[in-house]
């Protein structure tokens, strides 16, 4: 198996950034919901004062600690790679990183942290309000943190709100609002969050099924599946609300993952969207573009222009067409993005040359370009494809953008499938009866952890070759340094994590066995 | 042990591996550990940029 993998340095550091980004966000989603879902139970608690609810929050609070605490910290490995490994993305994103990521800090250490201290220390020490406060003000505290990072990859998806210093070669931030509030942001905010609650919903609703059905901690487990349903119905249709959001930007912005994640190589009109689909290559086909057709489709006719555009009969762009370009349609062939990439980068050079001869007409004249509206947005904005070698490098891998966007899409519905038969079966009171629908709960849990997983996959894979979309590529991001050193750090993380995980399973299983007692 | 006692070990082994070891042996700054002021990284970063291969 591993012989396949490519030894380069860019490789090995990607793998890494990946390996560390899928095991952190193994933890964060189920923080982010169990936290929710322990503020509503402990609310019901206040408000009934129910000794019951006390221990239903106490028990899920208990495996929110354990969630947390060998996952706390876990993020910060992706910014030691930051500064490693993706020196040249480091220095290049400057500010726009810079302010998020303090935010993110300042919520993550002195609102969540604080306040987790009340939380799980605080029980009969402060008062049952200022206790539900704390726990409310974790939960949201959770999802701000997320906020920040979740606005800094927005951005990496559509460069918004900055201007570029080809004197410090950083880009600076001139809008912050423009940054917060792009409109990727807030679809990626809602649609990440809410996938994490749905985790987190569907995580309670297949532990409360085991007990139903080893017929233990009945009260507990009935009333979990209630709170937990409702929410996770709620954060469903969120979810699916703020993945069309999503999607709908996602052709403006980023039309070549589009195409990548409904496997469209050839743009229609009327286009029809694929909701199951097998990728077929054509026998001596060398690269991911000449995937030909499917080997098996069954489409909504039309649907994927309506969902693009809002038109039945719109033209959605394939891969061939933003490769190749398309007239009729104002696509600009990548090979002409190439020249006027090279062209923005030999400016870069020429300035700094300027710079260094101490010709300070000339470094004026080249610096003024750098804030010609013009020169910015025919050649700047495709400083990227200048790193290019070949048009089709733009391509990703389409097969895996697809089969994780469909998987996650496909699953996505199917939780929200499962959590109404769980409301209707708690509402006719028939739930221990159900063995089947307790069983695939249960089955369910890692299929959260998959559909989130794949979401990642999509929105990372799918934007190869571009760190920053259209700016920089992955290849010009990556530091200079030995592919060894990264290769060791590599493993060193693979046997760490997988050290955590192995412990939070194991503390998790026992305690779950221990139950509420 | 109890569970708040473990996951204690945990977060402290952990913390410990990562900014004791990790941080200071396998992760600099590679831009700070190799250049004096921002300037000097500026012009490393440009040059990284513009220099075709």
């Amino acid at each position: 198996m591993f012989e396949n993998i490519d030894p380069s340095l860019v490789n090995w550091s990607r793998g890494q950034f990946a390996l560390t980004a899928m095991y952190h966000w193994i933890f964060v989603p189920l923080t982010l919901g169990l936290s929710f879902i322990i503020a509503l139970m402990e609310t019901i608690y206040v408000r009934t004062g129910k000794e019951e609810w006390k221990k239903i929050t106490k028990f899920w609070m208990t495996l929110f600690g354990i969630n947390f605490a060998i996952g706390v910290a876990t993020g910060i490995i992706l910014e030691f790679e930051f500064g490693t490994n993706w020196s040249n993305y480091s220095w290049f994103v400057g500010d726009i990183f810079g302010a998020p990521l303090a935010i993110e800090g300042i919520m993550a250490f002195f609102l969540e942290s604080t306040f987790i201290a009340v939380m799980f220390f605080g029980w009969n020490k402060v008062s049952k309000k200022f206790h539900l406060t704390s726990t409310w003000l974790v939960a949201f505290g959770a999802s701000l943190s997320a906020l920040w990072i979740l606005v800094a990859n927005a951005w990496m998806q559509d460069p918004v709100g900055m201007h570029f210093n080809p004197d410090t070669a950083r880009n600076e931030m001139l809008d912050f609002w423009q940054v917060l509030f792009s409109p990727v942001a807030i679809h990626k905010f809602i649609h990440t969050i809410t996938s994490g609650y749905v985790l987190a919903s569907l995580f309670v609703v297949g532990i409360c099924s085991w007990y139903i059905l080893k017929k233990r901690e009945l009260f507990l487990a009935k009333r979990s599946i209630l709170v937990a349903s409702v929410f996770g119905l709620i954060s469903s249709l969120m979810l699916i609300y703020s993945g069309d959001g999503s999607a709908r930007q996602l052709v403006h912005v980023q039309p070549m993952k589009f195409a990548a994640i409904e496997g469209l190589y050839n743009g229609q009109t009327g286009a029809g969207l694929v909701a199951i689909g097998i990728i077929s290559s054509a026998p001596g086909d060398t690269n991911s573009r000449n995937v030909k057709d499917f080997s098996f489709l069954i489409e909504i006719p039309n649907f994927l222009s309506y969902m693009a555009y809002g038109e039945f009969d719109a033209f959605v762009p394939g891969v061939n067409d933003l490769v190749d370009g398309n007239l009729k349609y104002n696509l600009i062939p990548v090979s002409d993005k190439m020249e006027r990439g090279k062209l923005a980068r030999e400016t870069l050079a020429d300035l700094k040359s300027a710079r260094d001869r101490g010709d300070t007409a000339q470094y004026a004249l080249l610096n003024a370009r750098f804030r010609d509206p013009d020169f910015i947005n025919n050649f700047f904005r495709y400083f990227g494809y200048g790193f290019l070698d070949d048009p089709n490098q733009v391509i990703p891998n389409v097969p895996l953008a697809f089969y994780s966007f469909h998987i996650m899409v496909g699953l996505g519905f199917y939780f929200l499938l499962l959590l109404v038969l769980f409301l209707i079966g708690l509402y006719r009171n028939k739930l221990e009866n159900r063995k089947f629908l307790l069983r695939l709960a249960i089955f369910t849990i890692p299929l959260a952890y998959l559909a989130s997983q794949a979401g990642w996959i999509v929105a990372e894979m799918g934007r190869q070759p571009w760190v920053i979309q259209d700016l920089l590529p992955t290849m010009a991001a990556v530091s200079h340094i030995d592919a060894t050193s990264v290769q060791v750090t590599f493993w060193l993380f693979a046997v760490l994590f997988s050290a955590l995980l192995t412990a939070e399973l194991s503390i998790m299983f026992k305690q779950i066995k221990i139950g509420s007692k | 042990m109890t569970v708040g006692k473990r996951l204690w070990i945990i977060i402290l082994i952990k913390l410990f591996i990562m900014f004791a070891i990790l941080r200071i042996f396998f992760f600099p700054d590679i831009l700070k550990v190799r250049f004096g002021n921002d300037r000097e990284r500026g012009d490393y970063v440009i040059e990284q940029l513009s220099k075709t291969r």
